[in-house]
């Protein structure tokens, strides 16, 4: 026996439009036909060997150690930023907005360039830092950590931003009026309903500083086992070593599929 | 509507079909090199009379005010002619080339990727020595760090960058410590030779080799130190035209220009020497 419709009206399943269809197949292959390219190039029987390398290893290890640093400064700060951004009102929060946005927009290089002049060893902040404390930023882990974060919190203060604003605030202000004090309403109340915005905006962020590699590169520099995560292994080595640039390649495409899409199924389908 | 009109449809395919032919040709059409279109003819070239059309030069990073004066002073006297200069770290512009991006001029700062773009049949003339460079230790105006030579490039408690070795400079400077025997506490590998010199520039790091040319070229914003005959090594610059250059008549009438009275006086305020 065939289910009966649901409801009155439905319409049978057609083919979609041509065009559409047309345009929005362009659409995929944009984004598939470069991922086939790679793994035509890929030297399969060689790949063990090649991943195995201290190149590749080290350059995940600092990868790694890069992205989740930087997503976890930028929930720290990103975070009350947001709150800041969504539910304080005071002049020049617009341009303040803008200014939150610009690294998404801005090139990469111009991003690590401003770091280099703000906090450089002679740069505005660098110079008193290093006389003060002896840290030097430029060409250490610390300075790629800074230039991921850089580049990739944006994602985590607008997307947690757009959640404040668009929520619901009875439920804040029905808790308040049940006695529940300020901390308790943004730990109990707000946080619990932006939750998969959050867990979103995360997601963007380590993905964005998992691939950074512009800002890296200008800032922190390039050197083996100190600051030269995987973008950059795979830049050098496209120059010398076409074979370890396309593992590496491989390696990041992997790696960041298998995060997006598992966390991607727990987390984000609310979105 | 509930039924479908076939000959309705039959027609939204025709159109969906032109349409996605439209976008295929926009695509194809940016793919191009925009500046390979022949300049208005408003002012035909007179003084070489058929030599017209783009020509694009991929020139080492290292090459970039030496070609922007060429560029500019060849168009000067080839009218039609419009130099587009594309400029990388020679192994970046030979990987280019071996992919097939349609170059006329090749100039690299090293044999060693000139030669395996010759080794692919790629080169259909020359290559030519056009100049000649030596390597300095380059470091931050009114060197802060007090360094005299290439030993203090071994001290930790300096900050110190090269070339990346892939790079023809940053494979020229682990020579020139080669032969010096000192091992370089290095901190950093830079993609090329004006990312190296910006960072010298602006005092992150203390100390690196560069060729002679760039630090002439940074105007006194970088001083040089000279590194002894003994421990330098010398560049050779070859240049070619590529076989598949689309417009092989001005990429020859480039490359003469180059190697000319002329161009040699261009490279030789600028550093170089002649070969």
């Amino acid at each position: 026996m065939k289910p009966a419709p649901r409801f009155r009206g439905r319409r049978p399943v057609r083919r979609p439009p041509g065009l559409l269809l047309a345009l929005g197949g362009l659409g995929l292959a944009l984004f598939i036909v470069p991922f086939v390219g790679l793994l035509a190039r890929t030297p399969w029987s060689d790949l063990p060997r090649l991943l195995s390398g201290e190149v590749a290893t080290s350059a995940l290890r600092l990868s790694l150690i890069a992205s989740i640093s930087s997503t976890g400064v930028a929930l720290v700060l990103g975070v009350p930023l947001a709150w800041l951004l969504a539910r304080v009102d005071f002049p020049g929060r617009a341009l303040l907005r803008a200014l939150v946005i610009l690294p998404l927009v801005l090139p990469p290089v111009v991003g690590g360039a401003a770091l280099l002049f703000a906090v450089g060893r002679r740069g505005l902040l660098g110079g008193p830092l290093e006389q003060a404390t002896g840290l030097i930023l430029p060409f250490s882990l610390g300075g790629v950590i800074l230039a991921t974060t850089f580049v990739s919190m944006p994602f985590l203060v607008i997307t947690v931003e757009g959640a404040l604003r668009s929520m619901d605030r009875r439920y804040e202000d029905a808790a308040a009026t049940l006695g529940a004090g300020r901390w308790t309403v943004l730990r109990r109340v707000t946080l619990p309903l932006i939750a998969p915005s959050l867990a979103a905006g995360l997601l963007l962020t380590w993905a964005r500083a998992f691939g950074e590699f512009g800002a890296t590169v200008t800032f922190a520099g390039n050197l083996q086992g100190r600051t030269q995560t995987l973008p950059l292994a795979i830049f050098v080595a496209l120059e010398s070593d076409r074979d370890t640039a396309v593992a590496i390649s491989l390696l990041m495409v992997v790696v960041s599929l298998l995060v997006l899409v598992t966390l991607r199924e727990r987390w984000w389908k609310a979105l | 509507m509930t039924t479908s009109n076939p000959r309705r449809a039959e027609r939204s395919n025709a159109k969906s079909r032109l349409w996605l032919a439209a976008g295929i040709m926009a695509v194809a059409t940016t793919c191009r090199a925009p500046d390979r279109e022949p300049p208005p003819s408003g002012e035909p070239g007179q003084v070489t009379g058929e030599l017209g059309g783009g020509i694009l030069v991929s020139a080492a990073a290292s090459l970039t005010d030496a070609f922007d004066d060429l560029a500019t002073a060849f168009e000067a006297s080839h009218r039609g002619v419009d130099v587009v200069l594309n400029l990388a770290g020679s192994s970046a512009l030979r990987e280019q080339i071996l992919d097939g991006a349609p170059v006329d001029v090749f100039a690299s700062a090293d044999h060693a990727n000139m030669d395996r773009v010759v080794e692919s049949g790629a080169v259909s003339g020359g290559p030519w020595i056009f100049a000649r460079n030596r390597l300095q230790i380059a470091v931050p105006r009114g060197n802060p760090s007090g360094v005299t030579g290439l030993s203090d490039l071994a001290d930790s408690g300096r900050l110190i960058g090269l070339c990346a070795a892939a790079v023809p400079c940053g494979d020229f400077a682990r020579r020139s410590l080669a032969k010096a025997g000192v091992t370089a506490a290095l901190d950093t590998d830079e993609p090329d030779v004006r990312a190296l010199l910006t960072k010298i520039e602006l005092g992150e790091l203390d100390a690196g080799i560069t060729y002679v040319t760039d630090v002439l070229s940074a105007e006194g914003r970088v001083a040089g130190i000279e590194i002894p005959e003994s421990e330098n090594v010398v560049i050779d610059y070859p240049i070619a035209r590529l076989a598949a250059a689309p417009n092989a008549e001005a990429a020859s009438a480039f490359i003469s220009f180059v190697r000319s009275e002329e161009g040699r006086v261009i490279l030789e305020r600028l550093g170089f020497v002649a070969p």
